[in-house]
């Protein structure tokens, strides 16, 4: 099928995705977005209410009222596209370096407080510390999405200052994992759920906080800005802050909703090799993502004889192909990862037989 | 033993914090949405520029292309390609007009797009528009993007 015909025969006529990237649903899914986070609200706030109201939860509920608040502006589209970039930020930067960390921070906590029962007092100023710096350095830090949109020059001042703060609360996140797994007063029979955790706090620290910081400078970004160096960050940040967090909290709640404390111990073995190879691949694929940003930005935009896009990217098209062999690795983890659920039911099953 | 920091010491920086950044960078949004009029020429935003807008959604060219440093890093940056071009709104529009059906082989190639005459010249005016918005230092460093 012909790209060119991809809208056509996708129904885009009937059912617009606006081609603004990472919003690219349809108003119909968007809308429906909104419910399920209602939803997800509805289902929480009211468990919150019925039980014990702990600062994890109050801060998870922020955190998800938060999301579907900046959510709403998905649906702002100016024809004045410096407007519309400016709010749309407001979903892509809020939702990550904003109430994600908010949900990421309590998620993180809870996962803490469950596998090394450490005492709750420690764990909640730790949180209430790592989302006041989340904050505090984050929504300012928006900032560094405004450089050179068509938004005034002080942001390039603003956006330096607090995002190159942004990197403390991710580190805090790294210090806060390890510090309580140190601390623990029990043996937790999930180990995988610990290992995600303390992976999650590594990664999303590294992605976010390291490579974030590593172009987040405006003299910087003036010549890094949506290179490669870009979809490097991007990567590791959104594997080790969004999806190392969702994978933490499955595997610490699936054999509980099973009726056990923990996966079968070989489950786990299969599970940890799906974590090792996604974490490693995920690594290596920032890596090479990178050595192809740093050759473009050279190529392109900083050596003395500045070539085009085009050229460019054939030269450094040797980067791609290892990244995607990392891909590669990366896949085979996922298939690990899923098959940990097959054993462990095999194994369930083996034990009630 | 008694704490230097508590958690409720924690827990007001966190509040406090938030809303003071939460207030100041609403402050910066209004300076701001009041300037932006201003550096993106909203007089010369013509039905034209906007319906080229919605062009550029509908094609969905951000799959491919960057605009301001923006989109998916495939395919050349087109904040500035009206200047590329050397400004010829036709050289543009040859371009488009000329893609090959089947790409071509071994390389990236733009798909052959099927735009009227009148989307075509709303998509060239939006992207003109967007040429013309003042940004920091005139980003990007140089005519490639």
């Amino acid at each position: 099928m012909p790209y060119s015909k991809l809208a056509l025969y996708s129904g885009n006529r009937l059912f617009p995705t606006m081609g603004r990237e990472f919003l690219e649903q349809p108003t119909i899914v968007k809308i429906g977005i909104v419910l399920i986070a209602l939803g997800f609200l509805y289902n929480v706030g009211m468990t919150v209410l019925k039980g014990r109201k702990t600062v994890i939860n109050v801060v998870l509920l922020t955190g998800l009222v938060g999301l579907a608040v900046m959510f709403l502006f998905a649906f702002y589209n100016p024809d004045n596209l410096v407007l519309d970039k400016y709010y749309w930020w407001w979903v892509v930067h809020l939702w990550v370096e904003g109430v994600w960390e908010l949900i990421l921070g309590s998620i993180l906590a809870f996962v803490l407080i469950q596998v090394t029962g450490v005492d709750r007092e420690v764990i909640d100023k730790w949180l209430y510390l790592i989302i006041a710096m989340a904050l505090i350095t984050g929504i300012v830090g928006t900032g560094h999405h405004y450089y050179w949109i068509g938004t005034p020059e002080y942001w390039q001042w603003l956006g330096s200052v607090f995002s190159a703060l942004e990197p403390l609360p991710f580190f805090f996140m790294t210090v806060f994992a390890f510090n309580m797994i140190f601390r623990r007063r029990r043996e937790h029979p999930n180990k995988a759920a610990t290992l995600w955790a303390m992976g999650c706090a590594v990664m999303a620290f590294l992605g976010a906080g390291v490579w974030g910081f590593l172009h987040t400078l405006a003299p910087v970004n003036y010549y890094t800005h949506g290179s490669q160096i870009t979809a490097a960050h991007g990567h590791m940040a959104f594997y080790g802050a969004y999806a190392m967090i969702v994978l933490t909290i499955i595997s610490y709640a699936m054999p509980k909703l099973a009726g056990r404390e923990a996966a079968p111990p070989r489950a786990q073995v299969v599970e940890m090799w799906g974590f090792w190879l996604m974490t490693v691949a995920m690594v290596f694929i920032t890596l090479f993502l990178t050595g192809a940003g740093i050759l473009q930005v050279w190529l392109q935009r900083y050596s003395d004889n500045p070539l085009p896009f085009m050229v460019v990217q054939e030269k450094i098209a040797f980067f791609y192909w290892l990244r995607e062999g990392a891909g590669v690795v990366f896949l085979i983890g996922l298939v690990c990862y899923y098959a940990s659920f097959i054993v462990g039911r095999r194994q369930a099953g083996e034990a009630a037989a | 033993m008694r704490e230097l920091f508590t958690k409720g010491m924690a827990r007001n920086i966190y509040y406090g914090g938030s809303l003071f950044f939460i207030l100041v960078f609403l402050g910066l949004t209004f300076d701001t949405t009041a300037r932006i009029p201003e550096r993106a020429h909203v007089e010369a935003l013509t039905e034209s520029v906007a319906r080229g807008k919605e062009v550029w959604e509908e094609y969905n060219c951000i799959g491919c292309h960057t605009l301001l440093g923006e989109g998916a890093y495939f395919a050349p940056e087109l904040g500035n390609v009206f200047d590329r071009f050397g400004g010829s709104r036709e050289a543009i529009k040859a371009f488009i007009r000329s893609r090959p059906e089947q790409g071509i082989p071994g390389r990236r190639s733009m798909p052959k797009f099927d735009m009227s005459e009148a989307d075509l010249d709303a998509l060239v005016d939006f992207l003109e528009w967007t040429s013309k918005i003042r940004r920091a230092r005139d980003w990007p460093p140089n005519i490639h993007g």
